[in-house]
């Protein structure tokens, strides 16, 4: 278990520092996650030695954001104010994203058909 | 009185609560198998509720729970193993689904931005709802970094990830969509992880593929958000 935190935290830490570079300003934790995909790719860090942790954090995620989201009780004023826009954009930007990334990779996949093996089968949830 | 005050305002008090309420939440979703009850909307709910009540102000709150809120780092990082295992599986169709969520993802940025400008949002408003197709943990970090209000972007994100569980298949029927990895990427990228967890009930790769379009989502929207918002605004 040690192990497989200190992993992890290893990964964040150097996160956290490559995020003070001006240029590679995105949050901490993204830069974390490259790191250690990088690293198992790089079989520097072996899949065992992290995935009981790996799978545990990801699977109580959801319990992991409810302090923030309960920060919400301080802006009801704003949502009261800015409904329209929030719900507006939302639901808009939801659907389009939603169609066109998957007639985009629909066109793409038949074009470049050629260089896909792996692919799943369509139907009712079997999958090859 | 005055102990029992300090009891419920210390860490013990407001870790206990709200693992509860959780753990209550997780249970009426699972007897109900409703997707609407999401547990994380009902305990944010309740725990606001019971506050208010009690008049406990956020910050107290806060304070217990900072322990919890630490793990969603961790948790982000953690999201690299289920990444480094479908990277394994799809090293030939890299390259087209690399694209299509890049592209996915700067539209999904520039749509909501100009929507919600269109419609008069405040400057704070639109950086909140600029990572709005990505998963919590890794839309609050944005939103945070853009100087978005991390709170209201985490309730959009659900929200979203809502519409998109309840009626993105029958609209990506209408729109046409119809390859399996088309649908399941697009499931992941605009309605993240309820979205992912809806396509799941057709088979493990479906599940599979959302995941990857989740994860390379986050990662492009980090990216590309701070740029985008800056040009849009």
């Amino acid at each position: 278990m040690a192990k497989q935190f200190g992993i992890i935290f290893a990964c964040l830490a150097v996160g956290e520092l490559l995020a003070m570079i001006p240029w590679l300003n995105i949050p901490g934790s993204i830069w974390g996650m490259i790191v250690l995909t990088v690293l198992l790719e790089k079989k520097v860090v072996k899949p065992e030695s992290v995935a009981t942790t790996c799978k545990f954090l990801v699977s109580n995620m959801a319990f992991f954001f409810i302090p923030p989201g309960v920060a919400l009780m301080y802006y009801f004023d704003l949502i009261s104010r800015e409904w329209l826009p929030i719900v507006a954009a939302t639901f808009i930007s939801m659907i389009i994203v939603l169609l066109v990334t998957g007639q985009l990779h629909q066109w793409m996949h038949r074009k470049y058909k050629q260089h896909s093996h792996k692919t799943i089968t369509d139907g009712n949830g079997k999958d090859k | 009185m005055e102990k029992i005050n300090e009891f419920l305002g210390s860490e013990l008090a407001v870790l206990t609560l709200t693992v509860l309420v959780y753990w209550g939440a997780c249970y009426i979703r699972r007897v109900s198998k409703l997707t609407l009850l999401n547990p994380m909307i009902i305990t944010i709910g309740v725990l606001i509720a019971v506050l208010k009540m009690a008049d406990i102000p956020y910050e107290t709150y806060h304070d217990g729970t900072h322990l919890i809120e630490f793990w969603l780092k961790p948790a982000i990082v953690a999201l690299g193993f289920p990444l480094y295992n479908e990277l394994k599986h799809i090293k030939r169709q890299f390259f087209v689904i690399f694209i299509t969520e890049f592209i996915g993802s700067a539209i999904g940025i520039i749509s909501v931005v100009l929507i919600a400008k269109w419609f008069g949002a405040s400057r704070e408003v639109i950086c909140s709802l600029a990572p709005k197709s990505v998963s919590t943990p890794i839309a609050i970090e944005i939103s945070e970094q853009l100087g978005g209000i991390p709170a209201l972007t985490s309730a959009i994100v659900v929200i979203v990830g809502l519409i998109g569980a309840l009626m993105g298949m029958k609209m990506m029927d209408l729109g046409r969509v119809r390859g399996p990895i088309s649908k399941s990427l697009s499931m992941g990228t605009a309605a993240h992880v309820l979205g992912t967890s809806r396509i799941s009930e057709y088979g493990e790769r479906y599940g599979a593929f959302a995941t990857l379009g989740l994860i390379l989502n986050g990662i492009l929207t980090a990216f590309l958000a701070g740029p985008l918002v800056e040009v849009l605004l």
